[in-house]
Formats: structure tokens, sequence, C-alpha cells
């Protein structure tokens, strides 16, 4: 008389994932680490501006000619564009929604606070929000050039150079960096741990590597502003 | 109205279930002769189980695993808190994993001797052969039992026996096992098969045309007094050890459910066999609510101690040796700090009778680890009671590796309980009684790691086909919910409720339920005598008089209303402690956990009276305060032989 | 010791609540924090008051029965059970604040008194090894390798008490759950319904309302039994192999 109590049939893969909490945090997960990578390969190509304005804009330049004669121009660059686009959808719809799911279930809070979790940890939401932001203005700044001072197509040293010459974005750039920082900092550990990569003996080696992550592209992304600000670059 | 202890002596009661013959083959033919519920019929079947520990939690998730339709009660918010997940030490099973000479006629001798006497043979036996099946049982589950590195199961020895037959989890034996039985609950629950009903107290036995055929109870929550039917009641409640106030036990484990079912015509057996455990944590103050049990194992190694004088409050480190008494050691220089539970608590109780206990109250000796940690290192010590040295010194905030321990014996458990026949239904058709509810298995006193076995075999394996017998065989037509019965039954709960409510006067529930349980546990604790047992007589029914008059409970019965919930429980505890006094008072002989101080050999030893007292006493209630009726149960021991024990 | 305390009150389910002061003294500190507030209703019901409603049991740490936030904190100081709260963490004179569990999933009953039976249902959905009484092999018949017994072993120590909820600022039961998913998915006794155990937990964890993990690690701190934080990895590593397979 032992009654079974499994559904029948089961839901597809993706269906399982995007109606579990587990599994959209884990699609956040993905999509964050797509992002890093990304990420890590943009902070690189920055790095080029330190050696003048041709090497820079002669790499803008072959970032458009990649995957040819296969690809056609600019294919890549807009393959990129399109997988990144869905990253942060996929990334910030998830966190919305997890985000409103997270809030309902504690609906009211403790009458005595206490400070609680790290401060990446609890920025996450807000820091999200802040780089969201930010990434509109950067595109329309240094991709469309649509706010871009000098506009100049085809040459990303000059466009920078010009975009940093301006107190306000240099501000809004520290601030976003600084977010993206401690955003690295909880959210590539926090990925290892979704997807199931953390385990007791990893968790110090995770931890340090989030923070080493942070630190590297904080770095690395500050030190553009940085030396057009102080006249290194110009 | 008669005296109280004026009882009058019944008709001797007789097990008539359990079969003849060879005491190997009875179990079996018990089943074979037991008929059977047509697998297609059991779903017309309800069956009310009152508990969700070993026995309650086993039995439901086996009847309904087996089709029967389940309702299921426990007073706690979850089934998961069942008072045996405080069980510590391990479960006994005559597996003889370790060749070392066990059988399960050694665990059948070995638990008829411990309860010295006092027990029924074939429902030993039987308990010792299902033994082998509930380890199985409980691995198949996922019981996270200790185990070897080559990936078979660790067992140790355990109090005092001579082979290693205690499976064991670490120092949580009993909340892994209770785990288990509550999701092979939770699976029946989540099926449909057992209807749960959390936060819900049993208040009264429904019982008609001479049956049980339900039971009165309050959600705790909503205070809704409701009826539920069925074809058979199976309580699964637990001892009564909280009737002493301070015990081992759980602070809502109580009496009611078994004294409500006693009030309705089930027989109550041996009351006044209740087991002290000698390593306790003393209490530390007024305050109190409960005590903590310390692992027996650590008479192992740690040697106990008072000083010589009297009222020396001079610190333990301060002490020669010399004027040190290693009482023990000194009255018992075979066994030492290793003799039985009884033995080792009483010793403790002389002492600080004589005015030589240490610590708060004089009511505590020294355990004393300082020759250990010399002779084996601090690191071993560590290793072996690590985790009950952080629980001592979590609670009384003294440093076991520097400061000799303080311990002091406490109620434990309680071998009494409802009487059952082998098929372990009371005196009430219907009505089955499982786990420490019962009397059956442990006689006068029960030996360590049993509690867990019989809470285990009654539920998983001794129940489902014994209650199958009585279904199959007994007509049990429908109960209608306007039964004169029911009508009776919900308006007397809820007219006691009232009551308590209507008193309105000035005293707490707690503070008269410290009263009773201090005076039980000077007269009726320990050590007894007549005259105590009559001062404890006389005293009970004043304290009851004074309870109706000044009981205060604010709130309403509509309510979550804790402080009625303890009322309502003492009422019971009042009639259970005068039962439990009258039981001692008329066995006046000593065995296990009950000793008379009439009753001892010249070395001070509890001295058995075979020929007078070889029986198994079955109370009959006939009112609150009336002389109740004593019917006996004769035991026969063609297997085990009688014997005195003696440790000196 | 003299305390000032101030206890949420809520006469039931539905009735506004509020934080309400209270002075006790007397208070000694071998005192539990349990046993403190005994003190206190034993004043209140001889005042003619309702004493403070609160869950508890066994008061030696394991039923899980107990859980109050004192101060902010689940259980209060000390990594342990309300139960074996000793007074003597607080000083003479301090105000303490004690509250219910707070989250949506755990509705308040009365005062501290709170509804956990979402656990239990978490269980039902698939929190257990299917073997009907009586079917069992010898136990003897599958070796568990020590290091799974062990794992599984502090797994299963979960007490359900619920402090991991009541940390958790999204009120989030991913500990509790992985617990058990843990538990049982490392013994080979579990292996068979391994997939579908943890779909169906973290499905019934879900629908019963708790919120996403968000990695912070609170559950883990507040925790009397010290389950990990890697529990909840292990989990989600057993919940995308099943979602996949």
């Amino acid at each position: 008389m032992t009654t079974a109590t499994r559904t029948a049939r089961r839901p597809s893969t993706l269906a399982t994932l995007w109606r579990s909490t587990v599994g959209k945090k884990a699609v956040m997960a993905v999509s964050g680490l797509v992002m890093l990578l990304y990420l890590v390969a943009h902070m690189l190509g920055n790095l080029k501006v330190f050696a003048g304005p041709d090497d820079i804009n002669g790499y803008a330049a072959w970032l458009r000619t990649i995957g040819q004669p296969f690809l056609g121009h600019e294919w890549f660059l807009w393959i990129a564009r399109f997988g990144l686009l869905a990253a942060v959808l996929l990334h910030g719809v998830s966190a919305y929604q997890l985000s409103r799911r997270d809030l309902a279930a504690r609906p009211s809070k403790y009458v005595h606070k206490r400070r609680r979790a790290s401060y990446a940890t609890r920025t996450m939401r807000w820091g999200g929000v802040i780089l969201a932001l930010f990434i509109v203005w950067h595109i329309l700044d240094l991709t469309t050039l649509t706010v871009n001072p000098v506009a100049e197509e085809g040459h990303p040293y000059q466009n920078v150079v010009a975009s940093f010459g301006r107190w306000y974005v240099d501000v809004f750039y520290i601030v976003a960096m600084l977010a993206l920082g401690f955003h690295i900092r909880h959210g590539f550990w926090s990925a290892a741990q979704t997807l199931g990569a953390n385990n007791a003996r990893r968790d110090r080696a995770l931890k340090l590597t989030a923070n080493g992550l942070a630190l590297v592209l904080t770095a690395g992304f500050l030190s553009v502003p940085v030396a057009v600000m102080t006249g290194v670059v110009s | 109205m008669s005296d109280y202890s004026d009882y009058r002596v019944g008709e001797p009661i007789a097990d008539t279930k359990a079969p003849t013959g060879p005491i190997e083959q009875r179990w079996d033919q018990r089943r074979f002769d037991a008929k059977l519920v047509n697998p297609a019929n059991r779903r017309k079947h309800t069956v009310i189980v009152v508990g969700t520990g070993l026995a309650g939690g086993a039995a439901g998730a086996t009847l309904a695993e087996q089709g029967y339709h389940v309702v299921q009660f426990c007073f706690q918010d979850s089934p998961r808190r069942a008072h045996s997940i405080a069980a510590q030490g391990g479960i006994n099973a005559a597996k003889n994993y370790r060749n070392d000479g066990d059988s399960i006629r050694r665990l059948f001798y070995d638990t008829v001797k411990g309860g010295d006497f006092r027990a029924r043979e074939s429902n030993v036996h039987r308990l010792a052969q299902v033994s082998v099946e509930i380890i199985d049982q409980c691995v198949a589950q996922g019981v996270p039992f200790a185990r070897e590195y080559g990936g078979l199961l660790d067992t140790r020895s355990f109090g005092g026996v001579q082979v290693s037959r205690t499976f064991y989890a670490r120092g949580q034996t009993g909340q892994q096992l209770l785990l288990g039985a509550y999701q092979a609950l939770s699976r029946q629950i989540a099926a449909g098969n057992v209807e749960i009903h959390p936060r819900t107290e049993m208040l009264d036995l429904l019982v008609v045309d001479g049956r049980a055929r339900g039971i009165v109870a309050r959600d705790l929550v909503t205070g809704a007094i409701s009826t539920y039917t069925a074809d058979a009641v199976v309580l699964a409640t637990g001892g009564y050890g909280n009737v002493f106030y301070l015990s081992t036990n759980a602070k809502n484990s109580n009496a009611t459910a078994i004294w409500r079912a006693h009030r309705r015509g089930a027989h109550f057996a041996n009351p006044c066999f209740t087991q002290i455990h000698p390593t306790c944590i003393p209490r530390s103050g007024d305050h109190q609510s409960k005590l903590t049990l310390m692992s027996e194992s650590l008479r192992n190694d740690g040697r106990i101690w008072v000083p010589k004088a009297q009222g020396d409050t001079r610190p333990p480190a301060e002490i020669p040796e010399d004027e040190r008494d290693y009482y023990l050691e000194r009255i018992y220089p075979a066994f030492g700090n290793l003799v039985p539970r009884d033995i080792a608590s009483r010793a403790a109780k002389n002492v600080c009778d004589e005015g030589r206990g240490v610590g708060p109250g004089g009511q505590g000796v020294y355990l004393d680890f300082a020759d250990a940690i010399r002779r084996l290192g601090r690191d071993a010590v560590a290793a072996k009671y690590g985790n009950l040295f952080d629980m001592y010194e979590r609670i009384t905030a003294e440093d076991p590796y520097q400061v000799p321990m303080r311990i002091y014996p406490a109620i434990h458990y309680t071998m009494g309980g409802l009487w059952v026949d082998y098929d372990l239904q009371t005196t009430v058709p219907g009505l089955f009684a499982v786990g420490e509810a019962n009397f059956s298995d442990h006689g006068a006193n029960r030996l360590g790691a049993s509690a867990l076995m019989q809470g285990l075999a009654d539920g998983y394996f001794v129940l489902p086909p014994t209650l199958n017998d009585y279904l199959a065989r007994n007509p049990l037509p429908a109960v209608p919910t306007d039964h004169p019965s029911v009508v009776e039954a919900e308006a007397e709960v809820e007219d006691r409720l009232n009551l308590i409510l209507s008193v309105d006067g000035d005293r707490t529930p707690d503070s008269f339920h410290r009263e009773l349980g201090e005076l039980l546990w000077d007269e009726c604790g320990m050590a007894r005598d007549e005259a105590g047992l009559r001062r404890a007589l006389a005293r009970i029914p004043q304290l009851r008089e004074e309870f109706w008059r000044r009981i205060k409970v604010p709130g309403t019965g509509q309510e979550l209303n804790q402080a009625l919930e303890k009322a309502n429980r003492l009422v019971d505890y009042f009639e259970l402690a005068e039962l439990m006094c009258l039981d001692a008072l008329h066995r006046a002989e000593s065995c296990g956990g009950h000793f008379r101080t009439e009753s001892q050999t010249p070395d001070g030893e509890a001295a058995r009276r075979d020929e007078e007292y070889g029986y198994a006493a079955a109370w009959e209630f006939t009112g609150t305060g009336a002389a109740p009726v004593l019917h006996r149960e004769a035991l026969d021991f063609e297997h085990v032989h009688p014997t005195q024990r003696s440790y000196a | 010791m003299n305390l000032t305390l101030r206890i949420w009150r809520q006469a039931g389910p539905d009735a506004p609540g509020s934080m309400t002061t209270y002075q006790v003294g007397g208070i000694s500190p071998d005192m539990s924090f349990l046993e403190m507030l005994d003190t206190l209703n034993e004043e209140l019901i001889t005042l003619g008051d309702q004493p403070v409603a609160f869950d508890h049991d066994c008061r030696e740490g394991i039923c899980g029965a107990c859980g109050m936030v004192i101060n902010g904190q689940a259980h209060g100081p000390e990594r342990t059970t309300t139960c074996q709260l000793h007074m003597r963490h607080f000083q003479d004179g301090d105000t303490i604040d004690v509250e219910p569990w707070r989250a949506a999933a755990f509705p308040v009953v009365k005062d501290l008194v709170v509804d956990r039976s979402a656990f239990d249902r978490i269980i039902g959905s698939g929190g257990y090894i299917s073997a009907p009484t009586g079917s069992a092999p010898d136990a003897h018949a599958t070796p568990v390798p020590k290091e799974a017994a062990d794992t599984a072993f502090e797994h299963a120590e979960c007490i359900g008490c619920g402090a991991c909820v009541a940390a958790c600022p999204n009120g989030s039961a991913m500990l509790f759950t992985s617990a058990k998913v843990v538990h049982l998915n490392v013994l080979p006794q579990g292996a068979p319904e391994r997939a579908s155990r943890v779909r169906n937990m973290v499905t019934a964890m879900d629908a019963e309302g708790f919120g996403g993990c968000t990695n912070t690690g609170e559950c883990a701190t507040a925790c009397p039994k010290g389950i990990p934080l890697p529990s909840i990895a292990a989990m989600n590593r057993e919940f995308l192999r099943a979602a996949r397979g």
C-alpha cells in the first residue's frame, strides 16, 4: 500500500532551473562568470592605452577583424555584444526576480538592528544597480559615442582622453569601478558556491581568488582615468 | 469513601495472548495465529496514534505503509521533537557482529536479570529477537551509525555488559534513530496515509461499548476541543518521570494521556518502578527547571568522592588526599565506581544525607578526572570525553579538566506504565500502549541502551501484527459524532479546563509542581520507607485540595495558553503520585529501582522477596482519592532463575 | 542580576504585536535564558498577566523546539540553542531585546512562538529513504565508507530549530534543506532517490515561501549544530546534477 510521492513527468532541465531559486541563482552565476571573463579581457585591452594612441587604436581596429575571412567585418564583435547583452539581461532579470522573492520572504524586520554579513555581501543589490546604470552610460560614451565630447569613430584613445577630461565622468567611473570590485569580491566566491564548486577544503582558496580578481580588475580599470587625470596619458 | 491506602485485591490478571511452548518460537507462533486484514480493506480502518517518539513514529509509519489510515498526534510543534531525541548512549542488538559470544539468548538473559526478575519472559525474549531487525531497518533508512574504517558498523559495550552489542551514533543515538522514524513518518504524511495533528494534546480516551474508539484532544493553538474516532487507539506517549518536576525528561513530557486512559479502565502497572540515573549535573539553585544527564561512560575513568568531614566547604583542590572519601571504592572494592546505576545513586544520596555533599545545597558528589588525566594525559581524556566536558562547562561554567565535576542522581526513566498483554493491548480492548508508556519489558530496572531498542521494537515490529489481529477479529461499527459517550467525554474535558480557569487563586502551576516533585523525591525517590510513603500519601490530597483553591491561570481556554496546559497536567500528576506512593508502600520489598529501606541485606543491598512479590502489580482506578484495586499478574521464570545480585 | 527585557508580545497570528518592557530582578548567572524567562512568567502569572509564550521542550539543546532572537542574534550571543545559553553571558543592568524568528514562512503564532511546519513539509517532500519496515537487508550488506558515514552524521545533526532561517536576511531555508540532502545523498542507501530527493526538496522549499540564498553565510554562523556553509554548495551541486539528468 506504499504510495510513491513523485510527480509522474519531470519538467525539462531549463524549466527546472528557471523555476527554482537554486537554478535561477545558477543562471546568475553563469552569466556573471561570462561577464567576468569579458571584463578580464576588456581590462587587459584597456592597458594598451599606456602604449600610446597607435597601439590601442590598432587594437580596436583588430577587434573588428577577428575571425575573418570566415566571419565578416565586425561579426565577432556583434556576436560578443549579443552574448554579453544576453548575460546582462539574464543576470539582471534573475537578480530582480530573486530579490523580490527574498524581500517578500522576510517581510518584518527585527527591532534590534545588528550589522550582518560583509560590506561586499550587503551591497550586491545596490552595487548591481550602479553597475547597470554605468554600463548604459559607458556604452553611450565610448561605444556609440553619443555623449562623448570628441566622438571620433575608430579613435578610442582620443575619445577616452576626452571623456576622462570631465571631472564628473571620473567620479562616476571611479565609483562604478569600486562597486565592481566589491561585486566581484562576493560574486566570484558566491558563483562557485552556487554552482557547487565550493567545499570545505576549497573555501579559503576561492575567497582569496575572489579578492585577487576584484583587486586586479579594479586597479586595472582605474589605472586609465587616473592616468588621464594625472596627465600620464594625454 | 475508604482511605486511599486501604486498597482491595481483585482478581488476578493474566497475559492470555502469549503462546506457550518453546520461548524461541512464541513470537512466530503468535504472528501465525494472528488474523490478517485484507490489504484492500486496510484503508477503511482508522488507527489513532498518540505521540511521535521512537515507538509512535515507528508505529505510525509502519501502519501507514501497510495501508491503514493513521491519524497521529503530538503536542510538540513537529513530530521530530519527541523526547526520544535526547537519548545519548546507544541501542542494543544481539547481532553478535563482534563474535564475542553474544546471542539472542544472552540479551534476553541480561535483560531479565537486569530487570531484577520483574519482567515477563515471553516479552523480553521477543524484544531480544526483534532487536536484530531494528538495526537492519535503521541502516536502510540512512541512520548514520558509527562505523569502522572498513565501512562496517562499530559497537561498544555499555552499562557494565560484557559483550559489545551497543550500536551508536556518537552521543546522539536517540536523535538519529528518531529522525529515521520521523522521516519514514513524514513520507507517509506527504503521501496522505497519515493525517498529522501537531500542537494537539490528547486529554481523554473515548470508550464506546467497552472498546477504545477514539480520543478527545485540544488544539493547543486555538484551544478547540475535538473528538477523533477510530477503530483502535495506540498510546505512545512516553513515561511519567516529570511527576517529580525535576527529571531528565523534556519539560512538556507528561502523563496525561496514559492517566486519562487509566481513568477510563486501563490498568496501570508497577508505577513505583522508576529509574534514577547517577550521573546528572546537580541543580544550581531553586530556579532549576530540569536536569541534564551526563553519559554513564564517565564513570569508567572518573573517581567519585566527597570530603570525609561534614560541612567541608573548602574548594576540592585544597582537600588533601587523606581527607577524601572515595566511598564507592571503599564500600564496593570489587566494582568500585562501576557499580550499577541504582547502587551508585543510593550511595550518593547517603553521603549527601550525612551532610558531606558538595556544591550548592550540598546535593552533589565529585567525579574527579585528575587521576585519569595524570595517567592517560589530557589529550586522551579529551578524545574520550571532550564533548561531555564541553557540555558540562557550558552549563556550570566550571572546567572539568581543572576542577572535579559535580554530579547527582536524577529521575531518568519510568519502567512502570500501562499494563499490556503480549499483544501490547491494555485492559481496554482496542487500546494499545507502546514504548515507555507501557510496563512490559524492563521489569524493575532498565539496562542502558535498552529503551531505544524497546521503543523501536514495539513500533516497527510488534504492534503492527498484533493490531492487525485486533482489527480483523472485532466488529467495529462507526461511532456517530453525537454518540452520548462522545458528548460526555468532550463535556468532561471542557468542564475541567473551565474549572481550572475559574479558580483565579494566587499560586502558579509550577509552584505546585515543584512542591509535589520535592515531596515525591524525598519520600518516593531513591530510597523509600513506610513512614515516608504514608507521609506522602497524607500530604498529596492536601496539596490537591490546595490546588483547587489557589491555582492561578491567566487567559482563556480559547488560545495558546501554556499555563493552562501545565495546570491541567498537574491534576493528573497528583493522582499518579498517589498511586506511585501506594504501589511503593504495598511492595514491601526492594527490587531494581525500587528500594525499600526495610528490605535490605546486611551489607545494605536491595533484598527481593520473590515469594511474596514475584508479580507485576496492575492497578485499577476507582475514583479520585478512592482506594484502587490491585490485580496481580504472577511472573514465572522458566528460563532465567532468580538470583540475588551482589556487588560487594 | 537585574535586567530590563524588551520582549515581542503578540496575542495571536493576526493580532498586532509590539515590544513590551519588563524589569526582572534576582536573576542568577547560573540560570539558563529560558529559566530567566520562567522567572518572569511566574511573576506575570501571579500578577494575573499572560505569561510570555515560547516554545521549549528538552532544554538540553537537542530537540530544536526553542529559539528566539536575542539582541538581534538567533539564539543569542553564544553559538548554542537558547536553552543552553546561560545568563552569565550578560551583565547586571543589561537591556535585552527578545524577538521571535522572523520569516514569511514562519508566521508568528503567539509572542515568541512561530509555526515551523514548513520544515516538516520539506522533509516530507523527499527528506527520507523509502525503506518500508521489514524490507531491509542485513545491516552489513552494504559497507559505508567511514568518511561518508561521518559526513552523513555531521549533516544529520541538524535539529530543525530554524535559526538559519531566522538569521538569513532572505528568510532562506537552504542550510536546513541542504543538511538533509547531503545526509541522505552521501550514503549508498540514499543513492536510488538521489536526484528526485534534491529536486523535490528544493521545489518544496521554494513553494513554502522561503527566500533564495545570497550566500551571506549568516545561517552557518547562527547554526547551533555547526552545519557548515559548504553544505549549501553540495546541495547546489546535487540539484544541478539532478536537473541535467
